[in-house]
């Protein structure tokens, strides 16, 4: 055990510490290090992902409760930014209903959270942000709930036909079956991580190999493809799959 | 006999960058499995105009699974690259 504990920083080397990596000007896309907490006997390091994280969450917050506090006023006539909310969240139901059925659509509330989280990190590139998503820590925490999610919910809806479901089609493949589901978050998480770790390096790659002049507008086109297409895009891929993960543990 | 040996360190670096260019030999199979899926797309489109918008959702779905195979070859190129494990077991 103690020495899985100490391969786990080499696995995430780039994401949680800060290691042999160039530090050129202008071509640094680590994890600073901004202080050292103890808590508990452990050492946790405080890095521009934590930072991120929880300016993102915070903003997110405000923002729900000055949306729920408008909530009073609304009326069976939706008008002026009414129409947004009830909008976004119709699309998120309906997305969810497709995917899970109608029996099953409470979980649009869920995933609506996950889904305005993983999105507004996604995006925060285009604001100069390190995105906390290029984090294996962050999607690989995010992640960990899909799977005591899809785990639940198959022990509670499937009871017994769960656990029958690892011995089949033949008793022999219970371990592959086991192997399979540990893929799951693993694959989950790698390709959201990989998308926006990826689409991170080449912009500052791009940024730190252009001029001073050019940086202002030449990198736009970059920031189109990068940020805002594969980011929205992971950001429905990974909630879509984590759905059908679970609707695939839950029986008819 | 100094003249002949190698920096460990060099050599460790030398092969992590091997590495990693060996790794992103995994960018073919998405390669070849996109453009699959996007030619299949286009046919699909060209018999049944009507259903456009389902394709393509369907398509980016599809592509953006398949191309988690290449991500993960693009995570160990840059692990080796920015984040090398091998230097620290010199």
């Amino acid at each position: 055990m103690n020495l899985l504990l100490d391969k786990i920083p080499i696995i995430p080397g780039i994401v949680c510490y800060d290691t042999a990596a160039p530090q050129e000007e202008g071509f640094d896309f680590t994890v600073h290090m901004y202080g050292k907490v103890e808590l508990f006997g452990q050492t946790f390091g405080i890095g521009r992902t934590l930072v991120t994280t929880w300016f993102f969450m915070i903003v997110l917050t405000i923002l729900a409760l000055i949306l729920r506090a408008g909530l009073k006023k609304y009326t069976d006539k939706p008008t002026g930014g009414q129409n947004v909310v009830e909008m976004i969240v119709e699309a998120m139901n309906d997305f969810t209903v497709s995917n899970m059925g109608e029996k099953y659509s409470y979980f649009g509330k869920w995933f609506f959270g996950i889904f305005s989280f993983i999105l507004i990190s996604n995006l925060s590139g285009l604001l100069g942000f390190r995105p906390p998503t290029a984090d294996l820590c962050t999607t690989g925490a995010i992640t960990v709930t899909t799977f005591f999610l899809i785990h639940f919910m198959g022990i509670s809806k499937g009871k017994l036909g769960y656990f029958k479901g690892y011995i089949e089609p033949i008793p022999i493949l219970l371990l592959i079956n086991i192997i399979s589901e540990l893929a799951t978050p693993i694959s989950l998480s790698f390709r959201l991580f990989g998308n926006i770790l990826g689409g991170m390096i080449i912009m500052t790659m791009i940024y730190s190999a252009l001029g001073s002049i050019f940086q202002f507008f030449v990198p736009a086109f970059a920031h189109m493809y990068f940020d805002v297409f594969a980011g929205v895009l992971q950001t429905v891929i990974f909630c879509m799959l984590s759905q059908l993960f679970i609707k695939d543990k839950i029986p008819d | 006999m100094d003249n002949y040996s190698i920096d460990p360190k060099a050599f460790v670096l030398g092969c992590s960058a091997i590495g990693a260019g060996l790794a992103m030999i995994a960018g073919i199979g998405p390669g070849i499995g996109q453009g699959f899926a996007a030619g299949k797309g286009a046919e699909a489109v060209g018999r049944q105009p009507e259903a456009r918008g389902t394709i393509t959702q369907t398509m980016l779905l599809g592509c953006a699974v398949a191309e988690s195979t290449g991500i993960y070859g693009l995570v160990v190129a840059l692990i080796l690259l920015f984040g090398n494990p091998f230097i620290g077991q010199l």
